[in-house]
């Protein structure tokens, strides 16, 4: 192969996950294990098997979801009364007490964006199996905002982490996690793998094969 | 046909910095950068995503950020985080205080997580950068240099400070009129080791380290 059919053949480039080196695969090769040569990443065309990944990630989370709203995310117990504190209702408590903005940001982060992402792929990883060549700039950048803010839905983990640690050592009100933080936690970790292994390349693939 | 054996593309041309061929991360297309001045950026044609930025100065003001972070964060894993000042009783809290907590009360699933976004994930960021870019500094290669910036990049998405001050922010109003907490030295250093590290990641020019610490040029 000489250097031009590379550049020629466009077909065949694939850019390394890990370095952003281009390489140009020869042959049958994206099916197969390449290495990049710079960073020594195994590079592929496409993330590899990325629709049926992503599907089974979201999946997961969706069920997770379920018991993250239903399962009290912690427990105050305090002179000897317990009470629990969901996902929902921590929400809300800052709302009641007049802490409109913090509530805003809070139920933003809890409630909205695992949603949002969840929605948000499926209608992504949907447009794509159905080979939409619709507005393939603003899927894009789609992609981005739920890969940049899901992190964010991590606040209510950290909260209950604060809490606990200062709550718990005292001996008049100990603050527990609950349940419902362990799955909170998984589908923050799940939509997170979820949104890095679909690849947003795919949009285009469909929108070029359409357009011709 | 069926040779597996790939080939660096236009690897003479890496050398030189004006123009090389990039593929856009989101959309694929392939376009050449060409020569980027200091502070400029290169843009995908089709879909406006950023191939390349160029930065002045990159090296020295990454190498700079990243030490400073490394003084903030050991600040702020070896001071008094928060402390909890409740009808006499005074509890003191490091940061890592709350993953002890939660593994203690048997949610080691979340202990981890919070042990891996607070503590362990901004470490290994902090000190993967001062591990590739100080030898670079005095003109050196050691081993080793190219899996750790590699790993630099896996490790980034995980470090979530920015998100745990928000969850402070929320803890202290939750806990308003329940007992007095009061902001330790931890707390100023971890509040301020976040602009610090936002800057050191957005300082570097990971092409031009790729360039130097790669095994194929």
């Amino acid at each position: 192969m000489s250097p031009d059919s590379a550049t020629s053949g466009v077909e065949n480039l694939a850019s390394c996950h890990d370095c952003g080196f281009v390489v140009a695969l020869a042959g049958e090769a994206h099916h197969a294990e390449t290495r990049c040569p710079r960073c020594r990443a195994a590079v592929h065309r496409r993330k590899p098997d990325s629709l049926n990944r992503t599907w089974a990630l979201v999946v997961t989370a969706a069920m997770l979801y379920i018991p993250a709203n239903i399962f009290p995310v912690m427990r105050v117990i305090s002179l000897g009364q317990a009470q629990e504190d969901t996902i929902f209702s921590g929400a809300v408590y800052l709302l009641v007490h007049g802490m409109w903005p913090l509530a805003l940001v809070v139920f933003f982060a809890s409630v909205v964006v695992p949603l949002l992402k969840l929605l948000a792929l499926s209608f992504l990883l949907i447009s794509v199996q159905k080979g939409w060549s619709w507005r393939p700039v603003e899927r894009t950048k789609l992609y981005h905002v739920v890969e940049a803010v899901g992190r964010w839905s991590m606040t209510d983990i950290y909260v209950v982490t604060i809490l606990v640690a200062l709550v718990s050592l005292g001996n008049l009100a100990t603050i527990e996690a609950g349940m419902g933080a362990v799955y909170f936690a998984g589908v923050v970790v799940v939509t997170m793998l979820a949104a890095e292994s679909f690849d947003p390349r795919l949009i285009w693939d469909r929108a070029r094969e359409t357009n011709g | 046909m069926f040779d597996l054996k790939f080939k660096a593309l236009s690897s003479a041309d890496l050398e030189i910095l004006p123009g090389w061929l990039a593929l856009c991360h989101a959309c694929d297309l392939p376009s050449r950068v060409g020569d980027v001045p200091e502070g400029g950026t290169a843009r995908c044609p089709r879909c406006g995503s950023v191939l390349y930025r160029r930065i002045r100065d990159s090296l020295d003001r990454t190498l700079a950020l990243a030490v400073a972070g490394m003084f903030l964060f050991i600040a702020a894993n070896v001071f008094p985080f928060l402390a909890f000042k409740m009808q006499g009783n005074v509890t003191h809290t490091t940061l890592s205080t709350g993953v002890r907590a939660l593994y203690e009360q048997g949610t080691p699933l979340v202990a981890s997580l919070v042990l891996l976004t607070t503590i362990v994930a901004p470490f290994l960021q902090i000190s993967s950068l001062i591990f590739v870019l100080g030898p670079l500094r005095l003109g050196m290669r050691v081993p080793g240099q190219t899996r750790v910036f590699r790993l630099l990049r896996a490790v980034q998405p995980w470090s979530m400070m920015e998100v745990f001050i928000m969850g402070i922010l929320v803890s202290l109003v939750k806990l308003i009129g329940m007992a007095q907490i009061v902001p330790g030295i931890a707390l100023w250093s971890f509040v301020l080791l976040i602009p610090v590290l936002a800057a050191a990641t957005s300082s570097l020019d990971a092409e031009w380290v790729w360039r130097r610490v790669g095994l194929a040029r």
